[in-house]
């Protein structure tokens, strides 16, 4: 089979294949980590892939996404849970499989994995993890360690690219090895580092077939006591099995003092501490507890380095060793050289670094904000201006809870908007009207289960369906709403009007999110309708599947008052002349960033705000 | 054009010896490239690290995505050497601070070296509507005021011009960065026909002339010019400072006309400030004085004339 040897390039700056024959031999490529771990995968023969986009984990699976379809079916899940869910099958098929997701995507499909965790594997089962300590694009900064304890799977610990690509392939052989599904976790900076990588050829592993055992395949109460019992044989391999393993590296310093750390803390550990004794953990559970012991012995004083939970640390307090920890480094926020620096400062280790000049330099604050022509704006205008009390929900939108809109009071976790508004209407005391707002990716993934409790227990409240057609915030993904799967191929296209149609809700619009007069209008009506009433909002992404670019706005001089009624929207193309009226900046706008929404010429109250091609007829 | 391209600086003299280029040493070498999203910092970070990697060196690049395309600031770290651990910059340890925006510049400062770290910076400016916030009468913007001279008297190498517009100029002000990239080259030790190709190799097809000229500008300009002669009172190559005018406000607090007020609620919608509510009576109320910037589009708006602004003399 040709498919065996072949390895199509995996840069991400070309895109098209190279011929097959050019790629063919082992090399060193430029990957960033999540393309790494997609190569690992592939590599290792995986054969079926499954994920929801989330931010740092989303190019894993686009990557996985660009070898042939044959090797590999890469595919958007609906939500994390169906993601592993379609992994697990995947296995009992006797296929290697892969799930990838954010952090947070875990609590999602925790539920499958703690049951999965009994059953075992039949083909290989790698779930990657990517956590975002420091808390850059995400709700929580949770460490997913917690999870490899409380599911007893092991847990590998990159620290590089070359680490990601090698330890995701090596999970899929220790996966099959020990029967357990693996944890490849990740962090933000793993993710997002570009450095060489020396790849190599994927090993074909046909599917081994369904392995028909229903007493590991069935999780029923007597099953599952007997699967308990085989979990902790299976902690105590693992953990012999690390004891002997290259994923614990032993680094001999010159100095006596000795450090344990993994993941990406351990290249700031290296960068600050070259001569230390340095034992990296590739694998952060189970942990070997005689490698640690004889480490411990070797040395005067023991620092564990690893970002947010003191994990590695309390577990080797258990075991008795005397280990300093997080008395010198924080439990939140990313690790740097600086952090990491500070810590050694702390415990005498470094020398006091020397203070720098101050600089007599303020930085100005540049928050990220809604697009220019972004279809929520309007919808956000009109909720504040309707006194709504708006719960949230995750995406693009939640720009909208600061100022200068400032129109959302919650935002919990993904698909809570509907649950959290029917709850507020319960309670019978909010004398404001209830709205949630949700976008059309997040309402597919956890927004249906809620929208028919609404129904069910007979709330007033308002839903606000932010249907941009695409996963917008993770950088423009497709779903079922879209009609394109990941590969995009066309597929059946979610129609939103039958399906809520179909939970029973009879008061439902759809209305084009530019139109400012309508947006207000049937946002009051729905308001005052009893029981649930939906609202779409119908516009794409200005980003994305394409870049829509119109004939630009702009403010007749001459009529600006400067009343900020536009600047209301918080737009990035709208900014002040140094012209003032009446004490107040006039307002410009950009015309090479405008998209031509014409949402500040709808709320305009002088109506200064006109196409350019007004301007040009005039002269 | 000639205002902004200072070839009126006369060439280096003995006194001031340009920036000796940055050797690879036992240490990495570290340049951080900032900017706003869209800028196209990612593809300059890409140029160089392609660069770094075809000189044979370990390189490790290192950005946040996610808010790229949200107008936020956005940054990358680029570091190369024979051995690279830590894919960050550590405070007070970039050899070279390359901003696409001027605020963006500032912003980054501390981490350039204090002693001989060199800024490359465009000197445009990117207004937020954030720094568009204050509406007290006669506020201004919030953008960042420091000049081009406050920032030459902290650093200890300041390359700053407006490169957008010398851009934009040649044909396609996205070449900007382009012409950064010559600055920059003068900077590190590395041939200038590789960083030809590597910019060859990022750029569009059909920009490759214009990217050219710009980086030969970018090079040319630092070959000629002077930091320490560079005045800051003239010339385009500094942002201007943002006039502050403060003055006092000409008009008193709405008054609102109870019998002349019909409810119709427009005022209370359109009000910018948010700062009328309808009354128990659903009467328009200043219901948030100190929140009023005199805006005066109540005044304007009310169809029966039932809200007053009073002129103050």
């Amino acid at each position: 089979m040709t498919s065996q040897t072949s390895s199509p390039a995996l840069d991400s700056n070309a895109g098209d294949r190279a011929p097959r024959d050019e790629v063919n031999r082992p090399e060193i490529l430029p990957l960033m980590g999540n393309e790494a771990i997609a190569r690992g995968a592939w590599e290792a023969g995986v054969r079926v892939a499954a994920a929801y986009p989330g931010t740092p984990s989303t190019e894993i699976m686009e990557s996985l996404a660009r070898f042939p379809a044959e090797d590999v079916k890469a595919e958007w899940a609906t939500n994390e849970k169906v993601a592993l869910d379609v992994a697990i099958g995947a296995s009992f098929s006797g296929a290697r499989a892969l799930t990838s997701m954010k952090h947070v995507g875990l609590n999602v499909a925790a539920d499958a994995l703690m049951s999965q965790t009994y059953i075992g594997v039949n083909g290989g089962l790698v779930l990657v993890v990517c956590d975002d300590p420091g808390i850059h694009s995400s709700q929580n900064e949770q460490d997913t360690r917690i999870y490899g304890q409380l599911a007893m799977v092991p847990v590998l610990e990159p620290s590089d690219a070359q680490e990601a690509l090698d330890f995701t392939r090596l999970a899929f052989d220790l996966s099959e090895r020990f029967d357990t599904p693996v944890i490849v976790r990740g962090t933000t900076r793993l993710s997002h580092t570009r450095s060489l990588v020396q790849i190599g050829e994927r090993t074909e592993k046909p599917s081994l077939g369904f392995n028909e055992n229903p007493q590991k395949n069935v999780m029923i109460p007597g099953h599952a006591r007997l699967r308990h019992s085989a979990l902790f044989k299976r902690e105590e391999q693992l953990r012999q099995y690390f004891e002997e393993s290259d994923l614990i590296r032993w680094e001999q310093g010159s100095q006596p003092i000795g450090i344990v750390t993994l993941s990406t803390a351990y290249t700031y550990v290296k960068e600050l501490l070259p001569q230390a004794h340095v034992l990296k953990l590739g694998a952060s559970y189970p942990l070997p507890e005689n490698k640690l012991r004889e480490f411990c012995d070797s040395v005067e004083r023991v620092i564990v380095v690893e970002e947010l939970e003191p994990i590695v640390e309390n577990e080797m307090k258990l075991m008795g060793l005397n280990v300093e920890g997080k008395s010198l480094f924080p439990r939140e926020g990313e690790f740097s050289t600086d952090v990491i620096r500070a810590g050694f400062e702390k415990a005498g280790i470094l020398p006091a670094s020397r203070s720098r000049p101050e600089l007599f330099v303020q930085a100005m604050p540049r928050p990220p904000l809604l697009c220019a022509g972004c279809p929520h704006t309007g919808a956000y205008m009109a909720l504040r201006a309707l006194d709504a009390r708006v719960s949230g929900d995750i995406g693009c939108y939640t720009l909208a809870a600061v100022e200068p809109l400032k129109a959302i009071d919650t935002t919990v976790a993904m698909g809570s908007s509907i649950a959290n508004a029917t709850g507020m209407a319960l309670t019978g005391t909010e004398t404001r009207p209830i709205v949630a707002t949700i976008g059309d990716s997040t309402f597919l993934h956890a927004g249906i289960p809620p929208l028919i409790n609404a129904v069910y227990n007979q709330v007033n409240i308002t839903v606000v369906l932010l249907d941009n057609h695409i996963t917008a915030m993770t950088g423009g993904q497709d779903h079922p709403g879209t009609g394109r799967n990941l590969r995009g191929e066309a597929v059946h296209k979610v129609d939103y009007e039958d399906l809520i149609r179909s939970l029973g809700i009879t008061w439902i619009k759809k209305i084009d999110a530019y139109n400012m007069g309508n947006v207000y209008q049937y946002l009051r009506e729905a308001t005052l309708h009893k029981g649930v009433a939906v609202v779409i909002m119908d516009r794409p992404c200005v980003l994305d599947p394409v870049k829509i670019k119109g004939s630009s706005f702009r403010v007749n001089q001459e009529a600006c008052t400067g009343c900020q009624t536009c600047m209301n929207l918080g737009c990035p193309s709208l900014s002040w002349t140094d012209e003032l009226f009446e004490g107040h900046r006039k307002v410009k706008i950009d015309e090479s960033s405008c998209i031509g929404c014409s949402l500040c010429a709808q709320v305009s109250s002088t109506n200064c705000i006109l196409p350019v091609e007004a301007f040009e007829t005039n002269g | 054009m000639a205002e902004s391209m200072p070839s009126r600086a006369p060439r280096r003299t003995d006194k001031t010896p340009p920036a000796p280029a940055i050797q690879v040493a036992e240490k990495p070498v570290n340049v951080l490239v900032v900017g706003v999203g869209g800028q196209g910092v990612i593809m300059v970070s890409k140029v160089l690290a392609t660069l770094c990697q075809r000189q044979g060196y370990q390189v490790k690049q290192s950005e946040v995505h996610g808010m790229a395309k949200r107008g936020g600031s956005v940054f990358s770290h680029v570091r190369f050497g024979e051995t690279v651990y830590s894919p960050t910059i550590p405070l007070g340890e970039a050899d070279v601070l390359v901003a696409l925006e001027w605020a963006e510049g500032l912003r980054w400062l501390s981490y350039l070296k204090p002693e001989t770290g060199i800024f490359i910076a465009d000197t445009q400016q990117i207004v937020p509507p954030f720094a568009c916030r204050n509406r007290q009468h006669g506020a201004g913007s919030g953008y960042a005021r420091e000049t081009v001279a406050d920032v030459i008297a902290q650093v200890a190498n300041c390359y700053a011009i407006n490169a957008g517009q010398i851009a934009q100029e040649l044909g396609n002000s996205k070449a900007g960065n382009t012409m950064l990239l010559g600055m920059m080259s003068t900077t590190l030790d590395f041939p200038a026909d590789d960083w030809r190709e590597a910019i060859r190799m990022f750029a569009p097809p059909k920009a490759i002339d214009i990217n050219m000229q710009a980086f030969e500008r970018g090079r040319d300009w630092v070959e000629t010019h002077d930091p320490a002669d560079l005045d800051p009172n003239q010339g385009g190559d500094q942002p201007a400072p943002i006039v502050e005018v403060m003055h006092e406000a000409e008009f008193e607090l709405p008054v609102i006309n109870r019998a002349w007020c019909k409810r119709c609620d427009i005022c209370v919608k359109f009000c910018p400030e948010r700062c009328l509510s309808l009354d128990e009576e659903q009467i328009a109320v200043l219901h948030a004085p100190e929140k009023c910037t005199l805006c005066r589009i109540c005044e304007r708006l009310c169809p029966d004339f039932a809200i007053d602004l009073k002129y103050k003399h």
